[in-house]
């Protein structure tokens, strides 16, 4: 670990500032301390932002939610009103690495995690997204984890949060503060980035962001699913996900959420699929179709060739319970 | 006083059966358990050694090649930093378990990509691993060889394990039924909880190294050799080592580096490898081809069997994965083709971990054995009885005691297997495929040269015995049954009872390892109490068939005496034991056995399997504790399930590194995956074992448990998996759409 300096803010703003002077922000640090400790990540400045108050779930008057940054994972998932009407958030949580992880990690840390690519975690090997420019080991190494969707030439990692893809699917928003104290609220569509040529770069936070919240729209009911597929029963990442939230009525789907996790540098999301489904009867000859648009530029590095058959058929066992209708004989 | 027994005949006197106390074989708990849970259990790296500096070691970053230079003046000036060492000392790899001797030596030469090359001394832990980091080298790199496969046309033949007997391919040509496949299994790491420590200490010339290890007997000649001083110089401390699984039985580079560095800078110094250290450097299980040839009759008697085998390691390294340990008597069958190649790759030194042999050998048997019965449509449990040969079908010597069985019958029953459903892929319930499948356990039984003393003296409270070996309790129950043995042969419960472990001082045993831990070590100590009772008789004046001791007293006749009053205040009665193996060891086929019935259910959507229910039952001789035996059935049992389904290092193709370094990637089982276990143990004296008549159980639970996961995995889908583990991904394409 390269020798840092540590400042604890007492103001968003102390955190801000510091953010432009070149600080990186710690939270819950489960996930910045591991990297700092390979060198992986090695910040001169670490700004900690326990003591904001960022801790608080409110109403927000429109029947949405406002989760604080600093919100603990398991107090999210365990929130009685997240239960309720926002159940895909919890199950997706709870599906994520294990109880002592989710009581350190935070709302705004969660969204932030690096990608889980060996390679990117090796600093003897080359990687774009820590050393841009050095090249990408992943595309001809062992891939098993990695991206089929939205991936380009200088990256194919993941993003590995359980609870993004389900906030992907929710249409969550994304509170930031700058330096000059200006607040902005962008869709959880927009926060994320896809690889292309700067895979260091993955999400729209400046130097100076501070997430401040993440905020729910009201609840959108319908049957809401998370299924995570993974190599073993539990404290494992994602090998494919999907967060469903589907409302029938009568024999024909009315509305369409679905967002997928362990398939790309984000959260993926494909209106075109959902715009497939909505409208029309489910059958197994739909979902079908729905997964052929999902996949249709769906591209495995080798290792992760299985996620193109895993993703499809995933997807319409999710959608078989979401719609409530039994499988094919 | 001593006494030494070579095992030259079977013992059958079974005199633990005799005794009175009534320690040996119940469920105690171990007397280390309340330290450990209280972290006050001292483990390598909490050692409290005033003023030490901090070590890190420094991998090479590349597989095969010439370190031409460490540019080490950016790291020295480096804040804290006190020292980089490196040179011809240093050693490549850890020692093979028992090599007594220094393994291969030196940085100039690089063969794996992970390698120890250099070590970064500072004052704080921190500061030493910013300097390892970006420690600079200029190095030559040469091609390397990394596909094990792809070289096996150079791969050297293991004599000692060729057996070719009779005419196989005949066998094959005439059998009624064949199986005929190739099973591989990855390699692995032994992922035990604590990362390999060691502090270095020298007073002048006089070297103390506190460091988790399995074998101290061994490991003080291999430090002494690796830094070519006086083995009587050097004193090693291991009392608690937090899990081994083979990966430190021997002498490994961090404890070298770290007395090279206390040596020169005068001062202690801690080396402990981080996890992804631990990946790189200690051993790797190597991975194996097995290719695996059955022939038998329309009975399903066996008349032919081959286990040919493709493994690896690195250059100059003898060990090669032993698979076929156990098939070469578990099963009859006249024509046999047995034998490992072996080829050198640049990869991790592969060494023991986890049950050496039969952990990987035994699955792919017991899968092949499960293919035939299938294709017999014969229940795998009648087909197994059937082809138990007499006697070792390739020497002429006899089984010394063998529950196999027994422990089918048992375990049959208890899982109720005669009511399961025989035709893959016809159980449902939802969206799980559920399937059922049994496979055997083998592993061979191994007496090691040991010694232990045991001295018995009174204190305010009355009489306690002492025990005292360089034996280690690598997490296994060592400290509870030297103290079970010793309470019940000389009368005392066990709080009266204290053992001492892991000092090198301390009389030799064999360490941990290969299972033998238990019965070499236990029959030391049943040793120095014979010997000590044979005192007790002297003084009393009484025959040793009249002697009864319990509870701190001697019952001789109808006279009492209370062991304390006969010791005297101040005085002592000690002996050291000292077993040897001897004839038994060669003159009869000795091994542990057992069976697990497994019921898994497969996702049919994603292919994700779960074990719902595990029985075990096995036979292991005589059972020192039932509780200890049980855990480490259990523990088998779990790295089974982990063989199975996820266990798998990963080696890139292109410079054999290691990609999975960390315990979020390399998956072994975590809590959700182990489902309640079943465990029995079936009660049996082995006469030829030991005078414990007690056999290895440590690995046991893990020899031959992925097959019943993956036979059961084909119950339930009709799916073969021959490449382990099953991942989801190789289980998609043979599921319902
Ligand atoms: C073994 C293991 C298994 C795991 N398994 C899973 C899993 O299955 N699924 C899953 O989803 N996750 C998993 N995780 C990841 C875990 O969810 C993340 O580590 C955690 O959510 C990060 O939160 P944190 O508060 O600790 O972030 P930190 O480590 O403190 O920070 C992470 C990043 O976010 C930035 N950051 C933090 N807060 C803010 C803010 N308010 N504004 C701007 N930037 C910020 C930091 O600068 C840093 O770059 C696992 C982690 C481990 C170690
Ligand atoms: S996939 Fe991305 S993170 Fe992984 S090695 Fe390539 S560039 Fe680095």
């Amino acid at each position: 670990m390269r020798p840092f300096e540590y400042t604890r803010a007492t103001t968003t703003r102390d955190a801000t500032r510091a953010g432009t002077d070149g600080a990186t922000i710690i939270a819950g640090g489960t996930n910045l301390l591991d990297l700092m400790k390979l060198e992986v990540m090695a910040p001169e400045r670490l700004i900690d932002i326990n003591r904001l108050g960022l801790n608080a779930i409110e109403e927000s008057g429109d029947g949405g939610l406002r989760i604080g940054a600093l919100v603990p994972n398991s107090d999210l998932a365990a929130d009685r009103r997240v239960r309720k009407d926002w159940p895909v958030l919890s199950r997706a949580l709870l599906a994520g690495a294990s109880g002592q992880l989710r009581n350190k990690a935070t709302t705004g840390g969660n969204l932030c995690q690096r990608t889980r690519c060996y390679y990117f975690y090796d600093t003897d090997m080359p990687c774009n997204k820590r050393e841009p420019g050095s090249g990408c080991q992943a595309r001809g190494g062992f891939n098993r984890i990695h991206a089929i969707l939205g991936t380009s030439e200088q990256c194919i990692a993941t993003h590995p949060s359980d609870m993004a893809v389900a906030l992907r699917a929710l249409d969550a928003m994304v509170e930031i503060e700058n330096a000059e104290g200006e607040r902005r609220s962008i869709p959880i569509a927009e926060f994320y980035r896809l690889p292309h040529g700067t895979p260091h770069l993955d999400n729209e936070l400046h130097p100076g962001d501070l997430i401040t919240a993440v905020t729910l729209p009201a609840p959108a009911g319908g049957a809401q699913i998370y299924r995570k597929v993974r190599d073993r029963a539990s404290y494992a990442f994602a090998l494919v996900s999907v967060a469903a939230i589907v409302t029938m009525e009568g024999d024909r789907i009315a509305s369409a959420s679905l967002a997928f996790g362990g398939l790309a540098h984000m959260p993926w999301r494909d209106d075109e699929m959902e715009a497939v489904l909505v409208g029309a009867t489910p059958s197994d000859d739909l979902f079908d179709r729905a997964a052929d648009v999902l996949l249709k530029d769906a591209q495995g590095y080798g290792h992760n060739d299985f996620k193109i058959p895993l993703t499809r058929r995933t997807l319409k066992a999710v959608l078989r319970d979401a719609c409530n209708v039994g499988e094919p004989a | 006083m001593t006494r030494t027994m070579t095992m030259d005949r079977p013992d059958e006197r079974r005199r633990l059966d005799d005794m009175s106390q009534g320690l040996v074989g119940r469920p105690l708990d171990r007397p280390d358990g309340p330290l450990k849970v209280s972290g006050t259990a001292t483990y390598a790296h909490e050692w409290n050694v005033p003023n030490a500096a901090y070590g890190v070691l420094v991998r090479a970053p590349f597989s095969n090649g010439r370190l031409r230079r460490i540019d080490s003046a950016a790291t020295e000036a480096l804040d804290g930093v006190v020292g980089v060492f490196t040179g011809e000392k240093f050693l490549r790899n850890p020692a093979q378990g028992g090599a007594d001797e220094a393994p291969v030596q030196g940085t100039e030469t690089v063969q794996y990509l992970g390698q120890p090359v250099a070590l970064v001394v500072a004052d704080t832990f921190e500061q030493a691993r910013h300097g390892a980091q970006n420690l600079a080298m200029e190095w030559t790199a040469e091609n390397g060889v990394f596909d094990p496969e792809a070289q096996a046309a150079d791969a050297e033949e293991q004599e000692d394990e060729t057996v070719d007997q009779g005419d196989l391919d005949g066998a094959m040509r005439a059998a009624a039924f064949t199986v005929d496949e190739v099973y591989r299994t990855p390699c692995h790491n032994s992922a035990a909880m604590e990362p390999h420590c060691s502090i270095a200490e020298w007073d002048g010339e006089d070297l103390l190294l506190r460091g988790s290890y399995q074998m101290l007997n061994y490991n003080v000649n291999e430090l002494a050799d690796s830094l070519g001083i006086d083995a009587a110089r050097v004193r090693m401390l291991s009392p608690y080592v937090g899990g081994g699984f083979g990966s430190k039985l021997g002498i490994a580079p961090e404890a070298v580096a770290a007395a090279l560095a206390a040596k020169q800078l005068q001062r202690p110094v801690v080396v402990a490898l981080s996890r992804q250290q631990v990946f790189d450097m200690t051993m790797r299980r190597s991975e194996t081809r097995q290719h695996i040839r059955l022939a038998c009759d329309a009975d399903g008697i066996l008349t032919g069997l081959g286990h040919e085998g493709l493994v690896s390691n690195l250059p100059e390294e003898e060990f090669a994965e032993p698979i076929t340990q156990s098939t070469h008597f578990l099963y009859g069958g006249a024509n046999r083709k047995l034998g490992i190649d072996l080829v050198r790759l640049n990869r991790t030194c592969a060494g023991s971990v986890r049950a050496p042999g039969e952990a990987v050998g035994m699955p792919a048997l017991e899968n092949a054995m499960d293919e035939l019965a299938e294709k017999l449509g014969m229940d795998p449990v009648e087909l197994r009885k059937r082809n138990l040969p007499d006697k070792h079908p390739e020497e002429d010597i006899p089984f010394s005691s063998r529950k196999y069985t027994e422990a089918m019958d048992e375990g049959a029953r208890r899982f109720g297997w005669s009511e399961r459903n025989m035709k893959p892929g016809q159980l449902r319930e939802g969206d799980w495929l559920i399937g059922h499948g049994m496979a055997g356990a083998s592993r061979v039984n191994i007496l090691s040269k040991a010694e232990a003393r045991v001295t018995m003296g009174s204190d305010d409270d009355g009489v306690f015995a002492t025990v005292e070996t360089d034996m280690t309790d690598i997490g296994t129950g060592t400290y509870a049954i030297l103290s079970q043995i010793a309470g019940e042969m000389l009368g005392l419960p066990m709080e009266r009872v204290r053992t001492q472990l892991g000092d090198s001082e301390f009389p030799k045993g064999p360490g941990s390892g290969g299972s033998w831990g238990a019965s070499s070590s236990g029959s030391a100590v049943y040793l120095a109490c014979e010997e000590m009772r044979a005192e007790i008789c002297q003084r009393l004046s009484c025959e040793e068939a009249d002697l009864t001791l319990k509870d701190g007293d001697a019952i001789a006749g109808n006279r009492k005496t209370s062991l304390a009053e006969l010791i005297g205040g101040g005085g002592q009665i000690s002996a050291v034991g000292r077993i040897e193996p001897g004839k038994t060891m060669k003159e009869s086929a000795q091994s542990s056995y057992g069976a697990y019935f497994c019921e898994v259910a497969v996702d049919r959507v994603t292919g994700e399997t779960r074990v719902r229910r595990m029985t075990g039952v096995f036979g292991a001789g005589r059972i020192l504790n039932e509780k200890t035996a049980t855990s480490q059935c259990y523990g088998g049992m779990s790295w089974g399930i982990g063989m199975a389904l996820t266990e798998e290092l990963v080696h890139d193709l292109r410079d054999g590194h290691i990609v999975n370094r960390d315990l979020a990637e390399y998956h072994i089982p975590v809590n959700l995956d182990v489902p309640q276990l079943d465990v029995v143990l079936l009660d049996e004296r082995d006469d030829w074992a030991c005078p414990l008549q007690s056999k290895g159980i440590g690995e046991l639970g893990l020899c031959g448990a992925a097959a019943s996961v993956i036979n059961a995995i084909y119950n339930a889908t009709g799916v073969r998996v021959r490449d382990y583990p099953a991942t989801l991904d190789k289980l998609l394409d043979g599921l319902p759409d």
